[in-house]
């Protein structure tokens, strides 16, 4: 028997893959069963979103922001708030600060309760995503009745946030804290226990601090491989600092840690929610939700109705918008999946000039390849699983 | 803050001379202009000095000012993790002239060039493999550029004759319209419908 010609073989995965978590294409060169190079072919979702949000006033481009990561989307819109209050220069009331993080931490609930689960379905399991998708539907409810909508909410604005929260909704997400750390309870011993997720996970996707920095990964990635970097506490944005949360750190950097990073991060997200709470019912946590800056935020319907300024500035701010002073920044968030950055430029008109995504799941899938190198094919969906991407912020 | 920043600055300006075009600190950031040749250099020693240390990499992106003779920014954004402080480098470049490439110094660089050279046709030199990443196969045009027109040029469709997804130039039942609404008191730059009666 003379020596067989062996090439090595190509295949396809996705862009329709329930795994592929989206529109993703991966190209797989396979030796036998091992993978020898991964090429993900992105873009099939994409929409011109920093194009579009070119030709929007300010406030008009806010809602593209929900359409990025669509499973945390106010997380986004606090990054882009961010940075117009960052060139504008204007304080944001204790009240809307509150408010914004307990979203933004429901936001984390959302992505992480997904990525979890989905993951362990990637992996073989089915009840995980059913015990999951179950308190995701009691997070959205929060969303609509804070905002009107169940995902793309266009909650957090410039200058603070559109609505007041109201006393009840304040009450119902307190009663939702205490069971939903039960059903985390449940779900650690459903999945992070299971003997086939962890055969699955441990030692899969392994990779070092110098890679994550040199391949630009943020967010759970970097903390699976022991280090305490998190946004929130080391550049304090909003009311950050006065919260008291830990920072879950991994060993070894593989998909197990940052399955476990999230289940744990989740139940410090809750931790997060109580305080917001207690500080939103506190004599200083009530008074206004967004500036009193009337060129910027709109007035009430109620100040319409007898001030001639306010029915000027809600004139003005509902056709030409607010200028933003000429000038460069970049505001960056710890979205659930990492650092969600903005890098906007302003040319002093109502638009922005050049409004520039840093989406993590972007750098995060581009690090497919070297992550999946050596490992079997069945192994591909795990570590795509685990590095949480969302195509809607990969393609943008 | 801005002490720091600013003594970080000094320190770059007199540490890489005149390959430093431009540096200024506003809004608690420190953006540096470097010259575009030298690119390579510059990150390297912002990557390996002890006093900068920006190690990690988080973004690359293009912007275009067409009015310039230069006409395009490659921003560069680093993050000192050790040091917890934030970097902004920017180098000019126009259509023809490529920009050295950083994959060798971070790999994450790749897809971020491969962006930039897709939405505003920035060249990289030394780039492994420079394709586009965002828009479609056999795209044409580089869409984030200000004179590409925000409705592109083609649009797709499945023809079910042919049996296949058909390429055409774009139609639109209403042209896409850029209200000028930077003051409403002082009208706009163009006509509106209707208006062109009352000069009649």
């Amino acid at each position: 028997m003379g020596e067989h010609n062996i090439r090595n073989f190509t295949i396809n995965f996705g862009p329709q893959h329930p795994a592929a978590h989206g529109v993703l294409r991966l190209v797989l060169e396979l030796d036998g069963e091992v993978v020898e190079r991964v090429d993900p072919h992105i873009g099939l979702l994409h929409r011109g979103t920093e194009k579009l949000i070119e030709y929007k006033t300010y406030v008009q481009a806010n809602p593209y922001f929900d359409r990025l990561d669509y499973v945390a989307p106010m997380n986004q819109e606090h990054a882009y708030c961010l940075a117009i209050e960052k060139l504008l220069g204007i304080q944001v009331p204790r009240r809307a600060q509150l408010i914004r993080v307990l979203f933004s931490e429901i936001g984390r609930l959302l992505s992480h309760l997904l990525n979890v689960t989905t993951q362990a379905m990637d992996v073989g399991a089915l009840t995980p995503p059913l015990w999951g998708f179950e308190e995701r539907e009691k997070l959205m409810i929060f969303y609509e009745r804070v905002s009107g909508s169940r995902m793309h909410a266009n909650y957090f604005r410039p200058g603070g946030v559109n609505m007041d929260i109201q006393p009840e909704l304040i009450d119902d997400i307190e009663a939702f804290c205490d069971p939903f750390l039960q059903v985390l309870d449940d779900l650690d011993t459903l999945v992070i226990g299971n003997r086939i997720f962890k055969q699955r996970n441990v030692d899969i996707g392994t990779i070092t601090l110098d890679d994550c920095f040199r391949w630009g990964f943020s967010g759970p990635i970097v903390r699976s491989c022991g280090v305490a970097w998190d946004l929130r506490k080391s550049q304090p944005y909003e009311c950050y600092e006065e919260m008291e949360f830990d920072i879950p750190v991994g060993k070894n950097g593989d998909n197990y840690d940052r399955q476990v990073i999230r289940m744990e991060e989740m139940r410090q997200s809750v931790r997060i929610m109580r305080q917001c709470i207690d500080k939103l019912r506190a004599p200083d946590g009530q008074g206004p939700v967004t500036t009193l800056d009337g060129k910027v935020a709109p007035p009430s319907r109620k100040d319409m109705k007898r001030s001639m300024e306010a029915l000027i500035h809600h004139f003005k701010l509902y056709t030409e918008g607010f200028h933003v002073p000429a000038g460069e920044v970049y505001a960056a968030v710890e979205a659930p999946k990492g650092e969600f950055g903005v890098y906007l430029v302003s040319d002093g008109t109502n638009k922005a000039y050049r409004c520039r995504i840093r989406a993590p799941g972007f750098a995060h899938l581009q690090g497919m390849d070297f992550m999946c190198r050596g490992h079997m094919l069945a192994d591909v969906a795990g570590v795509l699983g685990s590095i949480d991407i969302v195509f809607g912020e990969v393609d943008r | 803050m801005s002490a720091e920043l600013q003594a970080l600055s000094d320190h770059i300006a007199s540490s890489l001379g005149e390959v430093i075009e431009d540096r200024a600190i506003a809004f608690d950031e420190l953006t540096i202009v470097a010259r575009r040749e030298d690119i390579v250099r510059v990150v390297t020693f912002l990557r390996d000095d002890p006093q900068c240390r920006f190690v990690c990499f988080i973004d690359i992106c293009g912007a275009d000012y067409p009015a310039r003779e230069r006409r395009f920014d490659v921003v560069y954004h680093f993050l000192a993790p050790h040091h917890n402080r934030r970097i902004r480098v920017k180098v000019q470049t126009d259509e023809v002239t490529p920009v050295p490439s950083l994959v060798s110094l971070f790999p994450a660089a790749n897809w971020y060039e491969r962006e930039a050279y897709d939405l505003y046709g920035i060249l990289f030199s030394g780039h492994p493999d420079l394709r586009r990443i965002l828009t479609d196969y056999g795209f044409e045009g580089h869409p984030l550029r200000k004179d590409f027109p925000m409705t592109g040029y083609v649009e797709v469709r499945y023809d079910d004759g042919q049996g296949r997804v058909v390429y055409e130039p774009v139609k639109l039942s209403q042209e896409f319209r850029n209200f000028d609404f930077l003051s409403p008191w002082e009208g706009t730059d163009y006509v509106l419908p209707g208006d062109e009666k009352a000069k009649a």
